[in-house]
């Protein structure tokens, strides 16, 4: 669909964000920024012990410290809870157990027991110090891969620690395949905990005027609505009492896609208080309770025949959900599975996914949540490759999907079309020089150099139509002087998203980009709207700006060609100015003179066409899904000595179709294959064998910093979809492609040397502990 | 009952962004909390309170520090700047901020101060760095949301811009 304007202007321009001045110069707005009169502060009292009793919680002491307020325990605010359910879940789905505080049991070290209140953060947390809680420790489930089998349970109602299964066909199903087939490749790989770790922490102000039963709540959060729907949920209330703002929210990622237990805490507690209630989670909290994702093995198979060609695959995976998980894992959990057979020809397959409870902090989405389908697949290939004595790019060349397949289908039904895989796999070769590289790879290897390359093509849904995704609105107002206001639910925690609606809106309506204003996040003025998440933002607002700019455009034109005399079709509207066909050099009129006559010249009004100029449209997408695809390469120098991996060259070919803003769109792709780096190479969430959190701080939670992260060159291969603009989602696909990629380029590194990666992350430890284990292996077979 | 929150206040004097202030404060404030709080400059930003993420990043006598890990005391009689001060008084761009808008060099922005800081206070040490020069200079910086690749073009197109102001004249 071409922007309803005929004339894009904005669209496809790397247009400057209008987020940028009030964010470069300390003036946003994020939600430790609120202040409110007399507010006051929480601190949550954590439990220390991965599992324990809690057999008593005395208050006294932290109550007498002046400035404290309240302290408060489950007994206080968890029989306030009403309703407790998110709409992606929907009521009356199997849920995960979501206690805002801890009763009688604490299942993970973080786990919060005790909400102080007092009127500043420094006298909450010395009064958190002060409140004693008598634990009794019990044994915790610590690993998830063997809480199937443990005694111990994290939920009692839980006896075997399983929160759900999926999958497809039988796996005996595909055991003829797999007997008959001349080759058959095997491989486990364990991930590690890893997660979203916004730069921004979570936070919440919540503030309750009792006498008009009216809360209002500023949050960082991805979902303004959501936020308010299950606040007015939690509490009983009309959701039209509940009002949610949020301006600028430091980074989500997924983590801030739903409210947690801490929230809700707030929550219940500012129904009861006199004044707001703010809390600002700090980073160690984060670490030890905002979440984990991420953490799986499966072990992925595939039979071959002679040529490399693929005759099945499966995938048996278990994943994580520590002991609360938000939401359940289990109905999003299923992607893992459904995408494994990724962009490839694989007759047939199947998958089982398993979701575990442990003793540790719940599972939360992460940026492309489903991507250890591409994690199993692409490890698994590369290994394939290697057994067959291919190289890992001929087998893929053998297998993969181009465009001239389309539409077709994965062997578990998932319906692929507008994608271009193979398309992109070799634009991202050809970009690198493939041969050349192994080349230099030869070269390297004779000087006792440990040179790889590595790669990873998936597929992608995105803008996926579940009932809470499938619409979202647009309000559009042309204020009497002619300036525009969009209204859209927002959620943007770095998404641009403020820009792309202004660029996308200037467009449509046939505008000057200057004249249109955006406002979003505030639920008490904005169209409802599930927020960010799920890469649908783009292709969403696209879909609903398009609708109502469109309605607005033709009473624009209405208004114009009864003032100038001229049928409505020969009436040109470009850039807030509307004049008669052929005639663009006689006086027209401006945008500022149509509203004028929209709000006060009522009677000048053509017939049929309302006063005033505002529209709101809610567009609902026919599309399941969008799907987007990209192939990333990355090369690496490895030194076998100290363990490090060095990336030399990373590039990302991307299909998203055209492109609302290219700067927006690199960028996303940035951030993403570089959040994937640091979960391929440094970041972990570790426990020890007790369930202690051994990495609380970003002294052992590494992120990647600018010196370890390489250039990333961008391609562009462009499919539109069948969507708004032919737009497709592209939030998450750099944190899917990104890890695979990486991991590969190591272990086609450490080839020759007969390294078989089974554990990720690839620290400087692990690296050296591969290369010591290949050796002895050898050494023992020779 | 212990109460560490009852030590005498001490009155400090401060001039932050060029305006001379007398606070009398706990001798636990952070110059981060203080800021915020007391000056309500909140484009200073806390992304992790220990010191290695760097959004907290301001100027003390010129000299970049980490505000969660300088108490508001030892500011005393010092000369602090925020990102807010390095803004022109009609609220233009300084030539930091401005490339990084021009090289997208922030998406969330929650890390973008504490980054815009260090960069002014590193290019006024080293007008004129090499690339490798600009990556290990932002390593005292984390970013969740770019991948560093805006903010690097950014800073070497600073310094360029800065560079070229100050060395191309009429030849």
């Amino acid at each position: 669909m071409a922007p309803t304007g005929g004339d894009a202007a904005y669209v496809g321009k790397r247009t400057l964000r209008v987020e940028d001045p009030r964010l470069l110069t300390g003036t946003g707005t994020y939600v430790d920024d609120i202040v409110r009169p007399g507010m006051l502060h929480a601190c949550f009292v954590r439990s220390p012990m991965a599992r324990a009793r809690v057999l008593g919680i005395d208050v006294s002491e932290a109550l007498q410290l002046d400035g404290v307020h309240a302290v408060f325990v489950a007994s206080d605010l968890n029989p306030g809870v009403h309703e407790q359910w998110y709409t992606l879940n929907g009521r009356d789905n199997p849920d995960t157990p979501r206690p805002p505080l801890a009763e009688d049991e604490v299942r993970f070290v973080g786990d919060p027991v005790a909400m102080v209140v007092a009127t500043d953060r420094y006298i909450a947390e010395d009064a958190a110090e002060l409140v004693v809680v008598d634990y009794e420790p019990l044994p915790p489930v610590v690993d998830y891969a063997t809480a199937l089998d443990s005694a111990e349970s994290v939920h009692a109602d839980r006896p075997d620690n399983l929160v759900g299964r999926l999958g497809g066909r039988p796996m005996a199903d595909l055991d003829p395949v797999f007997e008959r087939a001349p080759h058959v490749v095997s491989q486990t790989l364990y991930q590690q905990s890893h997660g979203p770790v916004p730069m921004e922490t979570r936070g919440i102000v919540a503030e309750y005027a009792a006498a008009g039963g009216e809360m209002t709540i500023w949050a960082a959060t991805q979902s303004p609505h959501e936020v308010r729907s299950f606040c007015a949920r939690l509490l009983g209330i009309a959701e039209h009492r509940v009002r949610v703002v949020m301006r600028d929210t430091g980074g989500g990622f997924g983590q801030k896609v739903l409210p947690q237990r801490e929230d809700m805490c707030v929550m219940l507690a500012a129904a009861r208080l006199p004044a707001a209630l703010k809390w600002i989670e700090d980073r160690q909290e984060h670490l030890l309770a905002a979440g984990q994702a991420r953490h799986e093995h499966g072990e992925a198979r595939m039979a071959l025949d002679d040529d490399g060609g693929i005759l099945a695959a499966t995938l048996d995976h278990v994943q994580d959900a520590g002991a609360y998980p938000t939401p359940s894992p289990v109905q999003s959990g299923i992607a893992v599975g459904m995408l494994f057979p990724g962009p490839y020809r694989i007759p047939e397959g199947t998958f089982s996914s398993r979701f575990v409870f442990s003793n540790t902090s719940g599972r939360v989405a992460y940026r492309g949540p489903w991507q250890y389908e591409s994690m199993a697949r692409e490890t698994l290939l590369d290994t394939a490759a290697r057994q067959l004595g291919l190289d890992p790019v001929e087998l893929r060349r053998r297998n993969m999907l181009s465009r001239e397949e389309l539409p077709t289908a994965n062997f578990n039904g998932m319906p692929y079309d507008h994608i271009s895989p193979r398309e992109t796999f070799e634009q991202a070769l050809t970009m690198l020089d493939y041969e050349a590289f192994r080349r230099e790879q030869v070269r390297a290897r004779e000087q006792g150099r440990y040179l790889g390359v590595g790669t990873c093509t998936y597929v992608e849904p995105t803008a996926g139509a579940t009932p809470f995704h499938a619409t979202e609105g647009a309000t559009i107002r042309i204020e009497p002087s002619g300036k525009v206001n969009v209204y859209v639910a927002g959620g943007s925690c770095g998404n641009s998203l403020e820009t792309t609606v202004v660029q996308l809106t200037a467009d449509s309506l046939g505008v000057a980009i200057e004249d249109v204003s955006t406002v979003q996040g505030d639920t008490a003025v904005t169209p409802y709207g599930a927020g960010t998440g799920g890469s649908r933002s783009g292709p969403m607002t696209a879909g609903a700006i398009a609708g109502t700019a469109g309605e607005l455009r033709e009473r624009i034109r209405a208004i114009a060609a009864h003032r100038l005399e001229v049928p409505v079709e020969e009436v040109e509207f470009v850039r807030g100015r509307a004049w008669a066909k052929g005639r663009p050099g006689e006086a027209g009129l401006t945008l500022a003179e149509i509203a004028d006559i929209a709000y006060y010249q009522v009677h000048a009004l053509p017939p049929g066409v309302p006063a005033g100029l505002e529209a709101s449209g809610r567009y609902h997408t026919p599309h399941l899904m969008i799907w987007a695809n990209a192939t990333h390469v990355c090369t690496c120098e490895v030194d076998v000595v100290t363990g490090e991996v060095k990336l030399l060259r990373y590039i990302v070919s991307e299909d998203c179709g055209p492109m609302i803003n290219p700067s927006v769109v690199e960028g996303q792709i940035f951030g993403g294959t570089v959040q994937g780096i640091g979960g391929a190479l440094y970041e972990h969430l570790a426990y020890d064998d007790d369930g202690n959190p051994i990495s609380t701080t970003f002294m052992d939670y590494l992120l990647p910093t600018a010196t370890e992260v390489p250039v990333i060159e961008v391609g562009h291969v462009e499919t539109p979809s069948p969507g708004p603009g032919g737009y497709k989602g592209v939030g998450e696909g750099g944190a899917i492609g990104s890890a695979p990629a990486v991991v590969n380029a190591v272990a086609d590194a450490l080839a020759p040397l007969g390294v078989r990666i089974s554990r990720l992350p690839l620290t400087p430890s692990s690296v050296v502990g591969f290369v010591e284990e290949a050796r002895t292996r050898q050494a023992v077979t020779l | 009952m212990a109460d560490v929150d009852t030590v005498d206040t001490i009155e400090i004097h401060v001039r932050v962004n060029g305006t001379s202030r007398r606070e009398t404060v706990r001798p636990r404030l952070t110059l981060a909390d203080f800021l915020r709080v007391n000056c309500g400059l909140t484009g200073t930003h806390l992304g992790c309170e220990h010191g290695v993420c760097g959004a907290c990043t301001v100027l003390l006598d010129g000299e970049a520090v980490r505000a969660c890990l300088v108490f508001a005391v030892q500011a005393n009689d010092a000369e602090v700047t925020t990102v807010e001060g390095l803004t022109g008084p009609d609220g233009q761009l300084s030539t930091v901020q401005a490339a990084f808008r021009e090289h997208h060099g922030l998406q969330c922005g929650f890390c973008t101060p504490g980054f815009v800081v260090s960069v002014t206070a590193f290019l006024a040490e080293n007008p004129k760095p090499t690339d490798e020069e600009i990556r290990e200079a932002l390593t005292g910086n984390l970013c969740r949301c770019t991948g560093y690749q805006g903010i690097v073009n950014a800073v070497r197109a600073a310094a360029d811009t800065a560079g070229t102001a100050v060395t191309e004249g009429p030849a």
